[in-house]
């Protein structure tokens, strides 16, 4: 059965790398087909006199030449070369400086104006080698039509040996095509395709802009959702609450049954206002866009259930998003200090260092806060991430704890 | 009594109207913004002006602003601002100029109609009415450092945020369930620890408190 097996695994190979299998016309037929593309740079190197015309026009060709190197590529040796991303085809005259500026353009001409010409050449090696070959491993079928005074296998020596020759080269030609096209591929993948660096430090650039983009809009959402309920259900809910006091000032005669109905409701409309208040506040207070932090800060610190001493110092204003994450953090910082560390005091601290806003929330509760554990501290660090801030926290068990958070508004 | 009413929602106008009313006010007019408010303050200078903070076009501090602007041209006209939220530094600036005849509270306060007309009147006649809430914040603010609020015992400190609030004595020692002349004395040892004048009448003894909260004294 191994021995069977290897036997079959052999004829396959052998089959599959001869000289009229179809991975031998593959490859013959991608490095034959460099030709035409080689003509262009060719031109350069056979009219020396003409050599800045024809370098100018290699140029002007280069994407065109790109774009059919690829499709070479792709149709004829099924390897994929990923196009330059962004800022390739001068289409439009205003993108042409960014164009020639672009090392990708260069590498490409590079491969146009150098490699082409060698895989051309290449290519006419192979047409050859496959002509030698045919003719040398044919040569007792056609050689009675020489001419008599020509006769016999001149260097050769005899017509065995030019059969064997020929046959030798027909079976080696399909490697050296495909070591060309090997080749060929290595520097196409290199100058043709984008540079990694670039194209990672691109792809960068790519993520921020869309991830300051996400949050823009997800910062654009809250304060959509905020302005929503404040003209809607707020001011429903306020007029409301003031008709039902209003009937429980005047209407003094009704019996006492409905007295206590209409009490109840009013108490109920008065904290579904409070709770949609702290809600909405929650969301996108209206005094941190007019006012700035200080003032939003000295809000939630005064509806804070323990005392907080509330330090600000800002030179400048950070931006609306860095502001929000800001005010997110305290009011989450706090609201994790009444909840779980059974501090007596609270402070912030913010101020604002150069391009750093740097935020402590000290408390002098019973510590041993897990970051890795409580929502809490979880969506802290994901909001302070999201600006690509930090956040460290210090709790050791016995408190105190100390929650700094860093984050970056240079932009 | 004239009012003037500058309110965007209109379910929350009508209400509005119908406590004023309550109240014995006349409601010469009512306005959705900040600048129909000023027109009609201009045209019927009011007793009082009774505006949301947040109004068109932007949404934002629109009534603080206008306020602040009736307090230096129209003098003779107190100005109640009502806001779904109250801010310490907007309060700081209404009390900054000239002091008395200004209000802010919360919007929920006319809720409870009666303590609500209370105040619109106290504002009304020139004057102060601040939010439970804004005193909080204002006594955090001055809050750091040595501070003589730690001088004051925990029943000193709620005298006085009633007093800042803008309360009278009946009022304070109605709110306390104690006497009156408990609050009295009450008062005379805060204005003692807090270094402020000894002043006779409610109006002038808000602003001292006020202007020592506000760190401006």
């Amino acid at each position: 059965m191994g021995l069977s097996g290897a036997l079959r695994r052999t004829t396959r190979w052998i089959a599959g790398h001869a000289p009229w299998s179809a991975w031998a016309w593959r490859s013959t037929a991608f490095t034959v087909a460099a030709l035409p593309m080689a003509l262009p740079a060719a031109a350069a190197f056979l009219f020396p006199k003409a050599a800045a015309l024809t370098l100018f026009v290699l140029l002007i060709l280069t994407p065109l030449l790109t774009l059919l190197q690829r499709s070479r590529f792709r149709e004829l040796l099924e390897r994929e070369i990923p196009a330059v991303s962004r800022g390739q085809r001068p289409l439009r005259p205003s993108a042409l400086p960014a164009w020639l500026r672009a090392e990708s353009t260069w590498r490409q001409y590079g491969y146009h104006l150098l490699v082409s010409p060698l895989a051309g050449i290449g290519g006419a090696l192979i047409v050859l080698a496959w002509a030698c070959g045919f003719a040398g491993a044919s040569v007792y079928g056609w050689s009675w039509m020489l001419p008599a005074e020509y006769g016999g296998p001149g260097w050769t020596g005899r017509y065995d040996t030019v059969t064997v020759l020929g046959a030798l080269l027909l079976l080696a030609t399909p490697w050296l095509a495909a070591a060309l096209a090997r080749l060929d591929a290595f520097a196409a993948a290199a100058l043709l395709g984008p540079n990694r660096a670039k194209e990672l430090e691109r792809r960068v650039e790519d993520l921020a802009e869309s991830r300051a983009d996400v949050l823009d809009a997800a910062d654009l959402e809250r304060r959509r959702i905020e302005r929503d309920l404040h003209d809607g259900a707020q001011q429903r809910l306020v007029a409301l609450a003031m008709n039902l006091g209003i009937a429980r000032a005047t209407l003094t005669d009704l019996p006492p049954e409905a007295k206590a109905v209409i009490d109840e409701a009013h108490r109920e409309a008065k904290e579904a206002i409070e709770e949609l208040n702290s809600l909405v506040r929650g969301l996108h207070p209206a005094v941190l866009e007019d006012r700035g932090l200080d003032a939003a800060l000295s809000g939630i610190a005064a509806r804070a259930p323990l005392p907080v001493e509330l330090t600000v110092e800002l030179a400048r204003r950070p931006g609306p998003t860095v502001e929000a994450v800001a005010y997110f953090v305290v009011s989450e910082a706090l609201a994790n200090v009444a909840k779980h560390a059974k501090a007596s005091r609270c402070r912030v601290d913010a101020r604002r260092d150069a391009d750093l806003l740097r935020i402590t929330v000290t408390d002098d509760g019973v510590g041993g806060a897990d970051p890795a554990r409580g929502t809490g501290l979880v969506g802290l660090r994901k909001r302070v991430g999201s600006v690509d801030g930090t956040i460290v926290i210090n709790s050791p068990l016995g408190g105190p704890t100390v929650v700094t958070v860093e984050l970056p508004c240079g932009l | 009594m004239r009012a003037v009413i500058a309110e965007d929602s209109v379910l929350l106008r009508i209400g509005l109207v119908k406590v004023l009313e309550m109240a014995g006010f006349e409601v010469a007019a009512e306005t959705g913004d900040a600048e129909a408010l000023l027109a009609a303050v201009a045209a019927h200078e009011p007793d009082l002006a009774l505006v949301d903070v947040r109004m068109p076009p932007g949404f934002t501090d629109e009534g603080v602003r206008a306020a602040l602007m009736i307090r230096q041209q129209w003098p003779a006209t107190s100005v109640l601002l009502l806001s779904q939220y109250v801010e310490e530094r907007y309060a700081a600036d209404l009390l900054a100029g000239r002091a008395g005849g200004i209000g802010y509270l919360l919007k929920q306060r006319v809720a409870d109609v009666e303590e609500f007309i209370d105040a619109v009147r106290r504002v009304a006649a020139g004057g102060t009415a601040l939010d439970p809430q804004v005193v909080s914040q204002l006594l955090l603010r001055r809050g750091g450092g040595i501070d003589p609020l730690e001088r004051l015992t925990p029943r000193e400190r709620e005298v006085l945020a009633l007093m800042a609030e803008g309360r009278s004595n009946a009022g304070i020692a109605a709110q306390l369930v104690v006497g009156e002349s408990a609050v009295a004395k009450h008062i005379n040892n805060i204005l003692a620890k807090l270094d402020l004048p000894q002043a006779d009448g409610d109006h002038r003894r808000v602003l001292a408190v006020l202007r020592f909260l506000d760190g401006t004294s």
